[in-house]
């Protein structure tokens, strides 16, 4: 059920779903706790995980990441932040790529359970910087986990994403704050985030390592992206296979749905591969994947991929229920819902939805899909509301201007997708109708439904050219993909309909029962029995 | 200079290819539109990042640039290149005369409302005249649809689509009869029919055949087993 669908962050949404505690984002997170105390179990805490790190013992290494400082959090940073790195510096031998890495994971940690001041923004933009440029210098020699690369090129478009919502809400900020905004301009300016992201895609020559794997020269996929036997890092080629999937994420914030896809290009989602290992990046990958084709109007594509995630979800969300990532997993599978349910109301494929997955889509949208299906102005309404839910938090990416009056301008790139895609909506308003009649007969002249339509002819002919082109949807290469599940075409003046008949994959099924079979022989032929 | 403009071109490519997200080829890009315009040629890539960074740097926009964009992307139709446009271009900017103009003639061509559309064409000429080639890409685009809704379509709905009457029509129409398939027939009522060519969109059955496919990298995998 499509919950909240109010568009504004308001204060910014925790990513673990509880509302921000400890002051108004301001100095306050400085006084009630000691930044330079560190308790006996974050001493603990630090001294192994960086010995792990530097023995490269993934496993432990993403024990206590993923246990570990959870833990810890929940019990004693609830409303503080961890301890500062100056602080934790001596018991790691100020390493300075440690010290790095936990202030990457001490800012996320802030955003996730507080929430950041102006000048805390800075610093974690300030950290990134450093952190990608020691990576991209190619001095870092660590195996970490997946899951720890996933969380930082996630985090760090998410704080980006934030820093832009953040600075578009000039109206409420005090002097201090508007002056930090000056004086850092340079902090998550579009420009450094793109490039950072780009530089670590080609930096780690991820494309053509996806290249030779297909040519069986390079093992990659097989071995999750580490190096089992040689020990080298795998820092820098995952941070750059993530990277696509950021780069991704950004184009579809700005509203650049196209190049969006094209940077995701090097990565095949009809394979199983590195993408789908950590889940949050799984889902990531297939929202804005879907998101992307649907504005781009290849509802097919999108259904398909939304269809298998969903499913997916629904097998496996319940190993997941302990993970700190368990909420977001959740937004995101009703927000695909509701994208899905888009898809299937502009173009009805209902045959491409698997059982399960359609009976989860009546339970939360039966009712909003009849709705958009009539296309009158409530329709319009829902389509809204869904939208609003379900799409990403676009941005305005250029620099505030900090003159008066000053104003809240956060909402601007959504409104305007939002404005586009009902737009697109109207476009296809009279194509329901005219589905409705083809679908009662096979032949039937122009002018009778002409009169059942109540339009002239001239005008129906149009509204079935529009059906055409509207379901007839134009790939990247350039080739022409049909959408619709009912189809036509006019000789003279009469239509001849033609309904798709669901396919039965008869091969596939036999191939994959004939693969069934000769395993379950080779399992009992193993069977000695005594 | 042919030679020249050719290698610019591979440049601004590579550019986008390369190193897409910086304001100093801002420029280059820009003249790269004005290239696509007068040599009739057509890049997506280059014109969405063009068109990014207006967004990232919304005081150098040019408002005539971003023109000659949308009108290349609407001779791009049937894709959905305007809409991608439309999609970077901030709302202030849409609601410039020659933008709302353009947007309108989008609509009727998304909607195949095509005697509207000349009509409204023909009162701003002197927009769409900077952009060579307009008139014909609209005609491939409205010839485009027709080939996907019919399999015989009369004479006068051709004429509208393509804004031809008279004999320049029977012209067009003996070209195509010439060289792209068509046939000239007679309907009831001795009306002119064109029968267009067959492809799988108005000849639904020939669909069918590729529906039962299957990749053949899928049916490798029980070779092992046959052996």
């Amino acid at each position: 059920m499509a919950s909240s669908y109010d568009y504004d962050d308001g204060s910014l949404e925790s990513r673990h779903g509880r509302p921000p505690s400890a002051g108004q984002g301001g100095a306050s997170t400085d006084l009630g706790y000691d930044p330079n105390f560190v308790p006996d179990s974050v001493k603990t805490f630090v001294v192994h995980l960086y010995r792990h790190i530097r023995e490269k013992n993934v496993y432990e290494i993403h024990q206590m990441y993923e246990g570990s400082f959870q833990r810890l959090s929940d019990r004693m940073f609830r409303d503080n932040p961890w301890p500062s790195v100056e602080a934790i510096a001596p018991y790691v031998d100020n390493d300075h790529v440690f010290c790095l890495l936990y202030r990457e994971m001490w800012f996320r940690h802030v955003y996730a359970r507080l929430s950041p001041t102006g000048r805390q923004r800075v610093e974690s933009w300030d950290n990134y910087c450093s952190l990608f440029g020691v990576v991209l210098h190619g001095v870092v020699n660590m195996q970490l986990p997946n899951q720890w690369l996933w969380d930082m090129v996630d985090e760090f478009v998410y704080q980006f994403q934030s820093y832009c919502q953040y600075r578009a809400k000039l109206k409420n900020k005090t002097e201090e704050e508007l002056q930090l905004l000056q004086q850092y301009d340079q902090a998550w300016n579009v420009y450094g985030v793109l490039n950072y992201l780009q530089a670590l895609v080609e930096k780690s020559a991820i494309t053509e390592i996806l290249e030779r794997e297909k040519e069986g020269l390079e093992q990659f996929t097989a071995t999750d992206g580490y190096d089992y036997e040689g020990g080298t890092s795998n820092v820098l080629k995952m941070l750059g296979y993530y990277s696509m999937i950021g780069l991704l994420r950004v184009h579809c914030l700005l509203g650049d749905y196209h190049t969006g896809l094209k940077c995701l290009a090097a990565i095949d989602i009809s394979q199983q591969g590195v993408y789908n290992v950590v889940i949050g990046s799984h889902i990531s990958t297939i929202y804005h994947y879907g998101f992307a084709n649907l504005m781009l109007r290849r509802y097919v594509e999108a259904i398909r991929e939304f269809n298998k995630i969903l499913l997916y979800i629904l097998k496996y969300k319940q190993y997941h229920q302990k993970s700190p990532q368990y909420d977001q997993i959740l937004k995101k599978n009703e927000q695909m819902y509701a994208l899905l349910a888009i898809c299937l109301c502009l173009c009805p494929q209902i045959n491409l939805v698997e059982e399960n997955v359609n009976s989860q889509l009546r339970d939360k949208y039966n009712e909003k899909m009849t709705k958009m299906l009539r296309y009158d102005d409530e329709a319009y309404a829902v389509y809204d509301e869904l939208f609003t839910y379900a799409c990403p938090k676009f941005i305005t990416p250029s620099a505030p201007v900090l003159e008066e009056p000053l104003t809240n301008y956060n909402q601007d790139a959504y409104r305007l997708q939002l404005k586009l895609f009902l737009y697109e909506v109207k476009q296809q308003q009279l194509l329901s109708g005219v589905r409705s009649f083809l679908k009662l007969y096979s032949t039937i002249s122009i002018g009778k439904l002409a009169a059942y339509m109540e339009v002239d002819e001239p005008t129906l002919r149009t509204i079935l050219m529009t059906y055409k082109h509207k379901m007839h949807a134009v790939d990247s290469d350039g080739k022409v993909i049909p959408n619709a599940d009912l189809d036509f075409y006019i000789s003279e003046d009469i239509v001849h309909v033609v309904e798709s008949k669901p396919i039965k994959h008869y091969g596939d099924y036999f191939l994959r029962q004939v693969l069934k079979f000769e395993e379950m022989i080779s399992e009992l032929e193993r069977i000695k029995l005594d | 200079m042919g030679r020249e403009q050719q290698q610019a071109a591979y440049t601004v490519e590579q550019l986008v290819a390369v190193n897409p997200y910086n304001p100093d080829i801002l420029t280059d890009l820009e003249n790269y539109v004005n290239e696509q315009v007068s040599s009739q040629t057509y890049s997506l890539d280059a014109n969405l990042c063009l068109l990014r960074l207006y967004q990232f740097e919304p005081g150098r926009m040019s408002v005539p640039i971003v023109v000659r964009i949308l009108i290349k992307a609407l001779m791009a139709m049937p894709a959905p290149d305007f809409s991608l446009c439309l999609f970077l271009i901030p709302e202030q900017v849409q609601m410039e005369e020659q933008i709302k103009t353009l947007i309108v003639l989008s609509h009727y061509l998304e909607t195949a409302r095509f005697r509207q559309f000349w009509e409204e064409a023909a009162k701003n000429r002197s927009t769409l005249e900077v952009v060579p080639g307009f008139e014909q890409a609209i005609q491939a685009y409205a010839i485009h649809v027709l080939s996907l809704t019919y399999q015989k379509v009369p004479r006068p709905v051709i004429a509208e689509a393509i804004n031809i009457e008279g004999l320049s029509l029977d012209k067009f129409l003996e070209y195509h009869v010439a060289n792209s398939g068509w046939v000239l027939e007679k309907g009831h009522s001795r009306s002119q029919l064109m029968v267009l060519p067959r492809n799988e969109f108005n000849h639904p059955e020939l669909k069918k055949n590729t529906v039962d496919g299957m990749p053949f990298e899928h049916v490798t995998r029980i070779f092992p087993i046959l052996s």
